[in-house]
């Protein structure tokens, strides 16, 4: 039974066939923010990863179909705003997000005033990660493409560590982009001229598993968030009944 | 060029059997089969029809009937897969926003029965 102190704050992780990691970063929650409400969005793993969420003691959502980590997350948004938490730190659940930097975005989000804030790589940190070389250009490219729209440099457009408050959370829990959708989450912040802040944190690598993004699907992956951004800038809001359902 | 007609005749009407076929088993909706049968009805007027073809050809300019029976058909087939692809996605979403909403019922159901957590 949760506390209703913990409905300030909901911890989200998206996973997706995590069994070897997610436990160690719940534990890893739960020893930086003990009592911290834990949601891990399950999105419809093949593997055990339902049993040790809830065995390492995290709330665990489950998706039945797999939707993808744009409408995995979203569901989490959907879950927290619904149940009235006025924040939402989404991590991910390979372990490459310290936990330790929960507390320092939590802060930022309160203090600045915006509506999000994203944990971006400190210069310098997190021995043995390693972007790849892909990676590194798609953030460059995002980051020239996305600082004329957002009128403001972004560091890392695709870093996964965000915290958002409760404007930010009904926004998306309306209306959130359903593949690699941290860009595109950008603009659609913008569309509604909300703010973001960044806040330096530790990357480390993975602790199982690897990317889904191969670099033989990063081509796909910058046509399609490169489409997902203008799409977003364009797209009308007027009265539409799907608008409206969704 | 006959032959083209009678091929494009057979094929409209083929396509305006299957149609009603599926719609009598109850394997296409109503409202999604009248666009394939405009098509069906509309090639198979063009096939029936040759002098219209060929004023049309005129019209737009083209030599030959029989490129501007395949720009009719290009045109027809492109109007409904596109009608097509906005009702996938239409459908996309819904699905999404159920599944959304079947995990998060489920989750409170559990919660309320003591099984989560």
């Amino acid at each position: 039974m949760r506390s209703q102190a913990g409905r300030d704050t909901l911890v989200l992780i998206p996973a997706y066939n995590e069994e070897a990691s997610i436990r160690r970063v719940i534990e890893e929650v739960n020893a930086v923010r003990p009592g911290a409400s834990i949601l891990v969005v399950n999105d419809c793993s093949a593997d055990a990863t339902v049993s040790e969420a809830a065995s390492a003691g995290a709330m665990v959502l489950s998706l039945p179909c797999h939707l993808g980590l744009g409408g995995c997350v979203q569901a989490g948004y959907k879950f927290a705003f619904a149940d009235g938490y006025q924040s939402v730190v989404r991590i991910d659940g390979d372990g490459q997000h310290d936990p330790r930097d929960i507390g320092r975005l939590l802060e930022c989000l309160a203090s600045s005033g915006v509506e999000m804030v994203i944990g971006v790589r400190a210069p310098g940190s997190g021995d043995g990660f390693r972007t790849s070389l892909i990676r590194r250009i798609g953030i460059g490219f995002f980051r020239l493409l996305l600082r004329p729209i957002l009128g403001r440099r972004v560091s890392d457009p695709t870093s996964g560590f965000v915290a958002v408050n409760r404007r930010a959370l009904e926004l998306f829990s309306r209306t959130f982009p359903l593949e690699y959708p941290e860009i595109e989450a950008l603009v659609v912040l913008q569309r509604k001229a909300f703010r973001f802040d960044e806040v330096q944190s530790v990357m480390r690598p993975r602790m199982a598993g690897r990317s889904s993004i191969t670099p033989a699907k990063s081509i796909f992956f910058v046509l399609h968030v490169l489409l997902g951004v203008f799409v977003n800038i364009l797209r009308y809001d007027g009265p539409s009944p799907r608008a409206q359902k969704r | 060029m006959d032959r083209l007609y009678i091929l494009l005749s057979l094929l409209s009407l083929g396509l305006i059997a299957i149609v009603l076929r599926s719609l009598r088993r109850e394997r296409l909706r109503v409202e999604h089969s009248v666009s394939w049968l405009l098509a069906g009805v509309a090639l198979l007027s063009l096939s029936l029809s040759p002098p219209a073809l060929r004023s049309a050809a005129r019209w737009l300019g083209l030599g030959e009937p029989a490129v501007a029976l395949m720009a009719a058909i290009l045109m027809v087939f492109l109007v409904v897969f596109y009608k097509y692809s906005r009702v996938v996605s239409e459908l996309k979403d819904m699905n999404i926003t159920l599944v959304q909403r079947v995990a998060i019922l489920e989750f409170k159901v559990g919660r309320q029965d003591g099984e989560v957590r």
